[in-house]
């Protein structure tokens, strides 16, 4: 009987094993080193250019002539091996790849750490650094630890304001930082049926924050629905009877809006405990809440109003864009008031656009509030969408009503 | 494999961006990885790296999966990296990149003198002796060939 990873990695918790990678994929900043180490490796023939991806997101479009030079060499480079390239503006790694490219069961590895994303779609998914994907690239193997496993016992329905952010923020502040280092996650329980995918991968993202491998979902209805609209034909994953390290419980009935608060994304609070705290911006988007959803449940709350913080909108990818244009999602965030980027990571790691100044404060539905990470001097808090939506309103943080 | 060098102590959860910001990534400059190392914690540590062993405290290297934390250490003429935990991806980088990572619970103070052997598992903090948990095979074959790409163009 054996956890959804020993079952797709072939192998009990704790062996070294060898296996083949379904999907491997770089983005423009690991891409780069990537192809560094393929030259360093003297490799000239990829093992297999058709499982390989690469996804421009990080500094989309070029912000100087140095990242433009370097983005024109890795797009030479796609060209020239095969690889199939996902140029600006097609959106975040994590995000094309959820739109059916990656399937139930596959072994998908990323040159970027929040590749648990994609573990929402039963596939074990994982980040490494680039020269892990240079072997890769090179050989269609790597080597994994089959990891130790976690479940994440979800209970109930989420209720009033809470959407799955404010869940994957609770789960953070259980495990802590390092709770879940070395292992994966299993998202299992009643509750789990009843969230949506996108709620799903934001919930995916997440578990890296805890130090996790992997953040897994059993393919189940949703899944085959959600994949079918891709054109993709997909079966569910049945769970076994297997032994975990640990459980963790939550409820989702009793998850209320929560706030992490800088530098720890550990350091979780009620929405509540920090209301009236000054913004200088909000940030809707990322590789976490960048999604239909989400930008629908911010239009939602905006619609009609003015916001009262700059605040900017990123799409996670051109098919979310192109849904949310189509639906009437997009005009609604641009009447009131905010900035819509391209689809990419943008200012979520303080590389490009809407990066803080000293002594500005953030309110984002990224993952991550590093000290400094979005410009030296600023101060991430995290949020969902609706406590986002609510605050840019306000001003401040703000508790986003029931809807 | 061994290694011995002043400590550089830090605290728990020392994070990527610490290590390297990321307005430092777009560059091929290994250099600049180096020089700017570590410059939001404390601006004089990456003068102080050549030659050092880091001491770190628990879920060293955590959050992203920025190769250059690694490179910008080894640059810097870090000796190894000693820790009581490590994020997955930092550790697997730093093995592929040739910077020794030893898992280990040590009292050390900055300036200690460390030593450490990777094959006989263990680290010494000023003539104090800690067991340092062992590398699978195949990391210490990658850390011996220098990183994975000499490992690589070795076993081909």
């Amino acid at each position: 009987m054996s956890t959804l990873s020993e079952r797709i990695l072939g192998a009990p918790a704790g062996t070294y094993v060898d296996r083949e990678v379904d999907i491997a994929f770089a983005h423009d900043g690991t891409g780069l080193l990537t192809r560094e180490a393929l030259r360093e490796m003297e490799v000239e023939r990829l093992a297999h250019p058709e499982r390989l991806r690469l996804v421009f997101d990080h500094i989309v479009p070029a912000n100087t002539g140095m990242t433009a030079t370097l983005q024109a060499e890795l797009r030479g480079y796609a060209r020239s091996s095969g690889i199939e390239l996902s140029d600006a503006g097609g959106g975040i790694c994590h995000q094309v790849m959820s739109e059916g490219v990656v399937r139930p069961g596959m072994i998908v590895v990323g040159a970027d750490s929040h590749t648990c994303t994609l573990g929402a779609l039963g596939a074990f998914a994982t980040g490494m650094g680039a020269t892990d994907m240079a072997a890769i690239w090179a050989s269609g193997a790597t080597w994994f630890r089959v990891p130790e496993t976690i479940a994440v016992r979800l209970s109930g329905r989420l209720d009033g304001a809470a959407e799955p952010k404010d869940v994957a923020l609770a789960y953070v502040a259980k495990l802590g930082m390092e709770g879940a280092t070395y292992r994966a996650l299993e998202f299992v329980g009643d509750g789990a049926a009843g969230i949506s995918m996108d709620g799903r991968l934001t919930l995916s993202n997440m578990a890296v924050e805890t130090g996790a491998k992997a953040g897994i979902f059993y393919a189940d209805g949703v899944t085959v629905r959600y994949l079918a609209e891709y054109g993709v034909t997909a079966s569910p994953q049945t769970p076994e009877d297997c032994r975990y390290e640990r459980e963790v419980d939550i409820d989702l009935s009793g998850i209320v809006p929560l706030v992490a608060v800088p530098p720890r994304v550990d350091t979780v609070r009620e929405a509540e405990e920090v209301a009236g705290t000054h913004l200088d911006q909000v940030l809707v988007g990322t590789c976490t809440n960048g999604r239909y959803e989400d930008l629908a449940r911010f239009a939602r709350i905006v619609r009609g109003r003015k916001v009262a913080v700059r605040t900017l909108v990123v799409p996670a990818s051109r098919t979310v864009l192109s849904r949310a244009i189509a639906s009437g999602v997009l005009a609604d965030i641009v009447d009131a008031g905010c900035m819509v980027a391209p689809p990419g990571c943008g200012p979520c790691l303080g590389a490009h656009a809407g990066v803080l100044g000293e002594g500005e404060v953030c309110l984002s539905t990224a993952n991550r509030n590093f000290k400094n990470r979005m410009g030296v001097g600023g101060d991430i808090y995290l949020s969902s969408v609706a406590t986002a939506a609510a605050s840019a309103l306000a001003g401040e943080i703000a508790v986003p009503e029931a809807v | 494999m061994q290694g011995v060098g002043p400590a550089v102590c830090l605290g728990n959860d020392i994070d990527t961006d610490v290590i390297i910001a990321g307005r430092y990534l777009r560059t091929k400059d290994r250099s600049v990885w180096a020089e700017h190392a570590f410059e939001d914690l404390d601006p004089t540590l990456a003068g102080r790296l050549s030659g050092a062993v880091i001491v770190a405290g628990r879920n060293m290297g955590c959050g992203s999966s920025r190769e250059q934390a690694v490179v910008a250490l080894r640059e810097a003429g870090v000796v190894g990296v000693v820790a009581p935990s490590f994020a997955r991806i930092f550790f697997r980088n730093a093995v592929n990149v040739g910077l020794p990572v030893i898992e280990a619970t040590v009292a050390c103070i900055d300036g200690a003198h460390v030593a450490f052997d990777l094959d006989a598992g263990w680290v010494e903090v000023d003539g104090e002796r800690y067991p340092a948990r062992q590398l699978s095979p195949k990391m210490v074959a990658i850390l011996r060939a220098g990183g994975l790409a000499p490992y690589w163009r070795a076993c081909r």
